[in-house]
């Protein structure tokens, strides 16, 4: 077991839930609401120095009465040392947890990812939009157990929802390397950019 | 070239004639042309695409078949090839490339994915490009080897051949999405998206 559970648990007290190993690494319980200071306490304390946020992914279950869970794997770049840390969350309440962007500036997609795959709500990301699917996708998300291997809409409406689709609409200004060209650009693509080709987002309205 | 030009033998006098209709002869030249130089437009999304590599390197060599330009650009491309499953995401990019491409213009389905969705019978993917572009010729296999594609090549090259300027030929004209903006009517993208073969026996709908 990696001793930096006992360390947390001697910090945090009832924040740090069970901790145990599963094949070698160890993988230990975070509350949802401290999960920000102990991310930060394992970065900066001397002797932990997790600096590196390997992935941020998320666990749903079989079994419906098991939470939902936010892993994060943090590797120590000079101790050579890994933890794995969770976080539950109870399904039919709101998905909501801290983001660690400001932490790790990397976790900015791994997030993305999650909120587009789990519909996990990251509080204080930057610019938390769908990363893999299309932006204004409506059917739900993906990788959630209650989600229809086939999705939600008949064939031909996906089709028609693709189609309809703009291929330019996935990026915003800011992604696009032409962003600071943008004074420069044709009238008519500065009107297209600026009223961004992402499409309607369902979501929004 | 026998069934266009017939020869005929005239008692006593060498050489013999030619006799051919103009309309054949000018099939035939440009049928060939066609045929014999078709610049392939690449569109490659999964493994497919590596068995296209192998079929444009040497050891297959499809410039042996008039293929030697690669065009990466639509505009100067006659067949698109798409080897590789279509997401749903890239189904507005391949529609934009079709539509790009001048006529005449050819596509082959390369593979079980691009033909019908293949084993990824699942929200991301589409179910078959024919239901975004028209296809003329499917090549099946889970990847084709490279000589199922220069077949699928070959079959197309027939095609060609069997096309006349003279008969209107519906493929030739644009075809742009409906007003609906879809290329096939709803329920017949429904119908040959339906599950088969393995995929029946998943269940895992909510």
């Amino acid at each position: 077991m990696n001793p930096s559970v006992d360390a947390l648990r001697a910090t945090f007290g009832n924040a740090i839930g069970r901790g145990l190993e599963s094949c070698g690494d160890t993988i230990v319980y975070v509350a949802r609401d401290r999960l920000l200071d102990v991310m930060r306490w394992l970065r900066d304390t001397p002797g932990e120095e997790y600096d590196y946020l390997v992935d941020v992914t998320a666990v749903e279950y079989r079994d419906r009465e098991r939470p939902l869970e936010v892993v994060y794997n943090l590797r120590s770049l000079g101790r050579h040392a890994d933890l794995r840390v969770k976080v539950e969350l109870d399904p039919r309440q709101e998905l909501e947890v801290q983001s660690v962007v400001p932490l790790w500036r990397g976790a900015d997609w791994l997030e993305r990812e999650v909120f587009d795959m789990f519909g996990v709500a990251f509080q204080g990301h930057p610019d938390l939009r769908r990363i893999l699917m299309w932006e204004t996708y409506a059917e739900g998300y993906p990788l959630r157990k209650d989600f229809p291997l086939r999705g939600r809409f008949s064939r031909a409406e996906q089709v028609h929802q693709a189609l309809a689709a703009n291929p330019e609409a996935h990026y915003s200004m800011e992604e696009l390397s032409i962003a600071e060209a943008y004074q420069e650009l044709p009238p008519d693509m500065r009107e297209r950019l600026r009223h961004g080709e992402r499409g309607r987002i369902p979501e929004s309205e | 070239m026998k069934r266009v030009i017939e020869t005929k033998e005239v008692a006593g006098q060498s050489p013999n004639y030619l006799l051919a209709k103009m309309q054949h002869l000018v099939d035939w030249a440009v049928n060939s042309s066609r045929a014999n130089s078709l610049w392939p437009m690449p569109f490659g999304t999964a493994c497919c695409a590596i068995e296209f590599m192998a079929t444009a390197a040497s050891r297959y060599d499809f410039a042996r078949f008039g293929m030697e330009r690669q065009a990466f650009s639509p505009r100067q491309a006659d067949v698109l090839i798409c080897a590789g499953r279509l997401p749903f995401k890239l189904a507005p990019v391949i529609r934009r490339i079709y539509d790009q491409m001048p006529q005449p213009k050819w596509v082959i389905s390369m593979g079980a994915c691009a033909s019908t969705g293949g084993i990824f019978d699942n929200y991301a993917m589409v179910q078959g490009i024919d239901t975004i572009v028209p296809v003329d010729v499917y090549v099946p296999g889970c990847p084709p080897r490279p000589e199922g594609l220069l077949y699928g090549v070959l079959l197309l090259h027939k095609k060609i051949r069997g096309e006349s300027l003279f008969d209107r030929v519906p493929r030739r004209d644009e075809q742009p999405l409906d007003e609906h903006g879809l290329r096939l009517p709803p329920e017949q993208i429904d119908e040959v998206s339906e599950p088969f073969g393995n995929s029946i026996h998943q269940f895992r709908s909510a």
